[in-house]
């Protein structure tokens, strides 16, 4: 290993961070704006040309605010559960590539971190850490509301975990291989949302249910839990939280780009690879955009429902699907 | 087949927000752009005055002893023919109404025998201290119509003995 290569690898790193951080801004500002869209009303307008400037204002106000630990609760878990939260959501992008290999600096550089070839699998491992941190952070608030929602997280992400596992699998099976990399270039000539329609289904409704979006947002759900794991969370710790629900749902919409629709694949991207990163960019977007319209749609199901949903309809459906492109793959050859 | 029917009505659900997209926000931008008010709307009161000038309020206190949060603060004087405020025998030489204790019940104009004080159209109440937050007469009495004169006026003798005006039914 030389250093050029050693430093190569931090860049990029450091370059992915900026970049989900940023995009954690922008993203809040991408629901609020879309969401009033959708309500027929106007949204953030007023800081910056166009409300451009919003999540600068929110950032500043957030940092400003005073820091609230309550009484009796578990100091050093209250403080450590954001940050527990907040990493695996930063370091889950890191095995999706953003597009294939450019000529820069007289040496070939791969566009993205690390491809590494068990990708699919560090996602559901390090995906499954940020449930700690909530639960965590609702045990450690002292708080029953808090706690009611961190124990909620837990089981939700425990049954809908299963289905994600399984909707990750038939791109695996059909793609041969565990990375990211080589699924999305398995993907060259049809994207395996085409073959895999109801598996895409499941992943996007796991999905949801993972970053503890609506309508599966239980452990914050306002009106039963306050405002769940966060409740006792103020100024920066709770914009943790907040950053990592964010960026978690900027990752998912990454990874279902690459695992369903061709991740940076497009038209002349074998030509020109800086047409990777812009289309991933815009299938993230997309992604990100079906989520919030998701939000603005669905109510909030009842939470056996959702655990009745999870188990009887989801996992065996997802088991079953896993099944039949198995007799398929295996028949055709 | 009731799974059909469960993805149709998702399906519904999301054409229908969808289609707001396109809609036009009904948003008002506040501060720029203000909605009118409707006719009955009850805003900060103001005290009227007649087409000469002169100021309806004839210092009665019924408005104060109407007000349910005891907001408003009346004291009277005698009107004289040289200084006259109001027709009739007496005046209000000191008006005061607390918005912050105010509701907008709009019981005072209902008491007003003289349609003095009416409940008008600014909302835009904000004070940044409480003393702020009490109005005197000077603030809420409207300017002199035009062809009146301001108050104090001098008058002649025994033009103006009536505190109660002939009034017709009440309109918006």
């Amino acid at each position: 290993m030389d250093t050029a290569l050693l430093l190569e690898w931090v860049i990029k790193g450091a370059i992915l961070t900026l970049i989900l951080v940023t995009g954690f801004a922008y993203t809040t500002l991408y629901e609020r704006k879309l969401l009033a869209k959708i309500q027929v009303r106007i949204g953030p307008n007023r800081v910056g040309p166009g409300g451009w400037l919003q999540p600068a204002a929110d950032g500043i106000k957030l940092i400003f605010k005073e820091e609230l630990i309550p009484a009796r609760a578990d100091k050093i878990l209250f403080v450590v559960a954001p940050v527990i939260t907040v990493i695996p959501a930063l370091v889950i992008m890191a095995v999706v590539p953003w597009g294939s290999t450019v000529q820069m600096f007289g040496r070939e550089i791969f566009l993205g971190v690390g491809d590494i070839n068990v990708g699919v699998l560090y996602i559901m491992s390090v995906a499954s850490i940020a449930v700690y941190g909530i639960t965590l952070a609702g045990w450690s608030s002292n708080n029953k509301y808090a706690m009611m929602g961190g124990l909620r997280s837990a089981a939700q992400m425990v049954s809908y975990e299963l289905a994600l596992g399984l909707s990750f699998v038939p791109p695996i099976m059909l793609a041969g291989g565990m990375g990211v990399g080589e699924i999305v270039k398995a993907q060259e000539n049809v994207w395996f949302v085409v073959w895999q329609p109801i598996g895409f289904l499941i992943f996007l409704i796991a999905a949801l249910a993972e970053v503890n979006r609506a309508p599966f947002d239980m452990p914050e759900a306002e009106q039963e839990l306050t405002a769940g794991y966060h409740t006792e969370y103020s100024g920066m710790k709770f914009a943790l939280f907040f950053m990592a629900e964010y960026i978690k749902m900027v990752a998912v919409s990454a990874i279902g780009a690459s695992l369903y629709f061709g991740g940076y694949l497009g038209p002349f991207v074998d030509r020109l690879p800086w047409l990777g990163p812009i289309y991933l960019f815009i299938k993230i977007l997309i992604g990100l955009g079906l989520m919030i319209w998701i939000r603005a749609t669905l109510p909030r199901i009842r939470y056996d429902r959702l655990m009745a949903f999870g188990w009887k309809v989801l996992l065996p459906l997802s088991l079953a699907n896993v099944f039949i492109t198995a007799i398929i793959i295996v028949a055709i050859g | 087949m009731s799974v059909l029917n469960e993805f149709k009505a998702v399906a519904t659900g999301m054409w229908t927000t969808f289609r707001s997209i396109f809609e036009k926000p009904i948003t008002y931008q506040y501060p720029e752009v203000k909605r009118p008010v409707r006719t009955r709307f009850k805003g900060r009161h103001v005290l009227e005055r007649y087409e000469n000038g002169l100021e309806r309020c004839i210092g009665c206190s019924l408005c104060s002893a109407a007000c349910p949060a005891d907001a408003i603060f009346v004291e009277s004087e005698e009107n004289t023919d040289e200084v006259r405020f109001s027709p009739g025998e007496r005046y209000a030489s000191t008006y005061e109404i607390n918005m912050l204790r105010c509701i907008y019940c709009g019981y005072c104009e209902d008491a007003c025998p003289t349609e003095a004080i009416v409940l008008g159209d600014n909302y835009e109440l904000s004070f940044t201290s409480r003393s702020d937050a009490i109005y005197d007469k000077n603030m809420l009495l409207v300017p002199v119509p035009e062809g009146g004169a301001p108050t104090p006026q001098e008058v002649e003798p025994g033009a103006f003995d009536r505190s109660v005006p002939d009034m017709e039914d009440p309109i918006d």
